[in-house]
């Protein structure tokens, strides 16, 4: 078996240092009822690379893969190209194989990375601080909503959750609240182009803890948020600002700019790709420093070794669970690391003048796709504003829509009947998600075959 | 020992009278191979980037008026540049590639490359969550088949596959317990937990809305079933029991356990992360377990990536998998795979589920990766993986008994991982210290401090891709490090001397909280970036 380097020679020489007749004695504090004496059955028997790879392959090829259909699917995840170079170095054996940075001697460059990776996510959210990453953009969604109900030491038990946040975030928060006993204030959105920020305001009272908003919001809708953080501020509750596609930040304000005060979201955009949900990216940031202390997860600090020199260490860690157990601020114990760096990467390659281009070159497709459908009978644009994903309204079941172009190998979005199943008022809305992959000839396609499909 | 190589080294042998750090100082602070390197933003500059992107044509936008004006402050870096930063600051790391990784509970297991070639295949890597379920049959047939695998190794009755680390399994496994605990008007308050368990456990537990109690250990380091049963009672929701657990023992009373705690109406939630150890030896259903996470990142050898990201799955008893959290995913009557979400939950029965814990569907990478090394390893490979990793195990307790304190070792033998106490080191010399002096040594610390119960703990955890000469040089480089701490030998105090920095100050650290990058502010009042310049 090519993982496993002992000889038999070994074996036996082991087990005679070790004082054992064979390996099952070792073995002898499980029950004899309990121990297997065989291979399990019904399972397969090891198999060569060649052969594995074959049958991982098969399967492989029984999905669509995005770049080989005409591609609008966002909603929280997205397709963007990613250089090659940022596969190459998270496939560096030292990245790859490491583990978490606990040794700072030998892991100054995952902890130097960490540092990095921190301020970049600080810078582009607009923030003070951010943390080391978190599993994804839902989980830290509930992370946040956890910290602002810490940081109202546990007297207010409200949650505000605008209609227009991510509905899948939206179920996390609720599942999460069930054991906790906050109470989520939420309803689904109204297809209308712009947002209703004032319904929003008016359900923020003294017993609400924060207020969640996305921005760009589910519709792809983009609105100021300073009206929001203030109604919030006022009655004391906290505003947490949620964004799914961190390359619109090249192109808009950062929640920080507009008085948000935990900024969290997906950074699955950047380096790591699609994957099927997972793994990705979550990330999480502060404004203010004297909420740093109540925020979840690793933080990766500096400071100096023994000689004076610059080195990074993991920090703060008494908010954590290996030393806190059940009073620490949260449970984590990994983070996303391989897919931080993988991000750090890319936005490292980036730049600010790279991310700033990226993200026009995806509104300039976005504005062509959207003025494009447009023309489509039957078809209309909700939105006023978006960034690279808006609605349009197809007058009809928008899901049997999606199925039927899939059969054409065009992937036409994400239907809201899909994410909003037990709202019928949405069903024909279709959120069309374009970055700078999609190509006009891919928008003349999806515009073609809606017409052929809705007429 | 084997043959001198054409340099006069042979393996194993000290290099006697040669520090390799006497020399004259360096210009640039490298030496040789040991390269130092900037932060990205003192040699980045916000004009420059690396990718190719046509310039912005000056179109009016529709982003609501809120455009950006402010600079963000991002520094890029062309690829040539980028590419060396990254692999400059890898070179700063240590990896189980590099060398031996002996870090208890951990499973520092080699990472097969085919994993990492089979998740990027473009029908795994290029698909959307969202995609329509007839264009991702095969992503829904991968998940099948390791759920299957899953349940067929533990001997469960379903799995949760969303969950996205241990600790998030944890909670899944602990919702479940709440959900049924609910479900049946009963609202229990406790959970209880060893002293020697993860972190993770009674914050897990903590997080679930339960008060978190300790269950008292016996002298051999294993849960005492008497002190156990005696605090049962109706209040009690679970017990939560890492098997094997952290001191590297079998807990030969599970089944006792689990029996006294269904008789009270409480559930069995077994921690996963040691399950390398058993893999193919013991079926966790057979002890009585209601849920268990398993990390795929430790058993199923999918890499740790420098701190995540995990992936999670907890298996699940017949009395808990109505309340699995979705989506989830099942092979229907007609033979096709299907992704059962909140709207046709009712189709599959599965109404009862605590609701969603993540947005999508979990680890779908980690979830190729494992499934890969499954297949490779087949049935019969994975029961060989236990017995390889209890057997290195025990092979560096017996190597080591003799100059080491092991408080367990007289019970018998270990599980996959050794566990020796500080007990007989010179007064001034901490684990700590032996931990830095086996960095100059060429590896990378055991486990330190940990599990609690034992006096400046080390946990070590070999697993079963270490050959035995790779143990022989680790047993004899322990060995003399921990000879010196029991001389007191002054040097560990200052160890590591040859890593790329010393010890690092963490009270400074988090007395001063330094958490992001500030440009230092020129006289004139204006930040300078890229003033270092090159390297």
């Amino acid at each position: 078996m090519r993982y496993l380097p002992l000889t038999e020679a070994d074996r036996s020489a082991m087990l005679e240092t070790i004082g054992a007749p064979d390996v099952d004695a070792l073995f002898s504090d499980v029950p004899e009822e309990a121990r297997l004496t065989g291979p399990i059955e019904g399972l397969p028997m090891h198999a060569s690379e060649m052969a594995v790879e074959k049958h991982m392959r098969r399967l492989s090829k029984k999905n669509l893969a995005a770049s080989d259909a005409a591609f609008f699917l966002g909603a929280g995840a997205y397709k963007h190209h990613v250089p090659a170079s940022v596969d190459h170095i998270i496939q560096r054996g030292e990245f790859l194989t490491a583990y978490t940075p606990y040794q700072p001697e030998i892991a100054q460059g995952t902890l130097q990375m960490l540092f990095e990776f921190q301020t970049q996510v600080a810078r582009l959210y607009g923030c003070h601080v951010a943390n080391a990453s978190m599993y994804d953009g839902s989980t830290a969604c509930w992370e946040a909503v956890a910290m602002a109900s810490r940081v109202a030491r546990g007297k207010k038990r409200k949650v505000v959750l605008s209609g227009a946040l991510h509905p899948h975030y939206a179920e996390v928060v609720k599942t999460m609240a069930k054991f906790t006993e906050d109470e989520i204030a939420h309803a689904s959105p109204a297809l209308q182009a712009q947002p209703d920020n004032y319904g929003l305001i008016a359900r923020i009272d003294d017993d609400t803890s924060c207020v969640v908003v996305q921005y760009p919001d589910i519709l792809g809708r983009v609105s100021d948020l300073q009206p929001i953080a203030d109604a919030a501020h006022e009655k004391g509750a906290l505003l947490i600002v949620v964004n799914t596609e961190p390359v619109a930040l090249g192109a808009i304000k950062s929640p920080g700019e507009m008085g948000a005060d935990i900024v969290v979201g997906e950074g699955q955009s950047l380096g790591v790709g699609l994957q099927f949900g997972g793994p990705y990216l979550g990330l999480f940031a502060v404004t203010s420093p004297k909420h740093v202390r109540q925020m979840p997860g690793r933080l990766c600090g500096e400071t100096v070794d023994a000689e004076g020199k610059r080195g990074f260490v993991l920090t703060l860690s008494t908010r954590e669970q290996h030393i806190r157990r059940e009073k620490a601020t949260s449970n984590i114990c990994t983070n996303s690391g391989l897919c931080a760096l993988a991000f750090s990467v890319h936005i490292t390659l980036l730049g600010e003048k790279g991310l700033r281009r990226l993200a026009m070159e995806n509104h300039r497709l976005a504005c062509h796709a959207a003025d494009r459908l447009a023309k489509v009978p039957g078809v209309s644009v909700l939105n006023d504003s978006f960034f690279n994903e808006f609605t349009v309204r197809l007058g009809t079941d928008a899901r049997a829509v999606v199925r039927k172009l899939a059969e054409r190998d065009i992937l036409a979005g994400v239907s809201l009947g899909r994410l909003f199943p037990d709202n019928a008022d949405l069903a024909d809305g279709l959120l069309v998600a374009v970055t700078e992959t999609t190509t006009e000839e891919d928008i003349e396609t999806l515009a073609s075959a809606l017409e052929e499909v809705l007429s | 020992m084997s043959a001198p190589n054409q340099s006069g080294w042979k393996p194993g042998t000290p290099v006697e009278d040669h520090n390799a750090m006497s020399g004259p100082d360096t210009v640039t602070g490298n030496r040789a191979l040991m390269l130092e390197e900037p932060l990205l933003f003192e040699i980045g500059h916000v004009e420059t980037t690396g990718v190719d992107l046509p310039e912005p044509a000056g179109a009016a936008t529709r982003l609501g008026g809120m455009d950006r004006a402010e600079a963000i402050g991002l520094p890029g870096l062309s690829e040539p540049e980028a590419v060396r930063h990254y692999t400059r600051l890898s070179r700063q790391n240590y990896g189980i590639d590099l060398g031996f990784f002996p870090l208890g509970s951990c499973t520092m297991k080699h990472n097969p490359r085919l994993n990492e070639k089979v998740a990027r295949m473009p029908g795994f890597a290029d698909v959307h969550p969202l995609q329509p379920v007839q264009t991702v049959r095969g992503a829904l047939e991968v998940i099948n088949e390791l759920a299957n695998w899953l349940i067929d190794l533990t001997g469960m009755h379903g799995v949760a596959m969303s969950p996205k680390a241990g600790a998030h399994g944890e909670l899944c496994g602990i919702l479940c317990i709440r959900a049924a605990l609910e479900a049946r008007g009963d609202a229990r308050k406790v959970v209880l937990v060893p002293e020697s368990a993860h972190g993770t456990n009674p914050a897990t537990a903590a997080f679930a809305g339960y008060e978190v109690e300790d269950i008292p250990a016996t002298a051999e380091g294993r849960v005492d079933l008497e002190a156990l049963k005696a605090r049962l009672g109706p209040d009690v929701a679970a017990v939560m029991i890492t098997n094997p657990n952290t001191c590297g023992l079998f807990e030969r009373d599970m089944k006792a356990i689990s029996d006294a705690v269904h008789a009270v109406g409480g559930f069995v939630y077994c921690d996963g992360a040691n399950f390398n150890a058993i893999v193919g030896k013991v079926r966790p259903g057979d002890l009585g377990v209601d849920a268990m996470h398993i990390n795929l990142h430790k058993t199923f050898s999918t890499p740790h990536g420098g701190g995540g990201p995990g992936s999670g799955p907890v298996v699940l008893s017949e009395a808990l998998a109505p309340f699995g959290p979705l989506p989830y995913v099942v092979r229907g009557k007609d033979g096709e795979v299907h992704l059962v979400e909140e709207e046709n939950a009712d189709q599959y029965g599965h109404t009862q589920s605590f609701g969603r814990m993540t947005a999508f569907h979990g680890q779908m990478g980690m979830f190729t990766r494992a499934l890969t090394y499954m297949l490779s390893h087949g049935a019969d490979g994975l029961k060989q993986v236990a017995e390889d990793a209890v057997l290195n195990a025990n092979y560096v307790l017996r190597s080591l008994d003799d100059v080491l304190d092991a408080p367990f070792g007289p019970s018998g033998p270990c599980m996959h991982e050794a566990l020796f106490s500080d007990a007989g080191f010179a007064e001034d010399i901490s684990t700590l210290d032996l931990a830095k002096g086996l960095i100059d040594e060429g590896y990378h610390p055991m486990t330190m401090y940990f599990p609690l119960v034992v006096h400046g703990a080390m946990l070590i955890e070999p697993t079963e891709t270490e050959s035995k000469a790779a143990l022989d040089q680790f047993i004899a480089a322990l060995r003399s490090v921990a000879e010196r701490a029991k001389a007191g030998d002054a040097t560990l105090k200052t160890a590591p001397h040859y890593a790329p920095r010393r010890r690092l100050d963490e009270t400074l650290a988090a007395r001063k909280p330094v958490l992001a990058y500030e440009e230092p502010v020129a006289p004139s009042g204006q930040p300078t970036m890229s003033e270092q310049g090159g390297r």
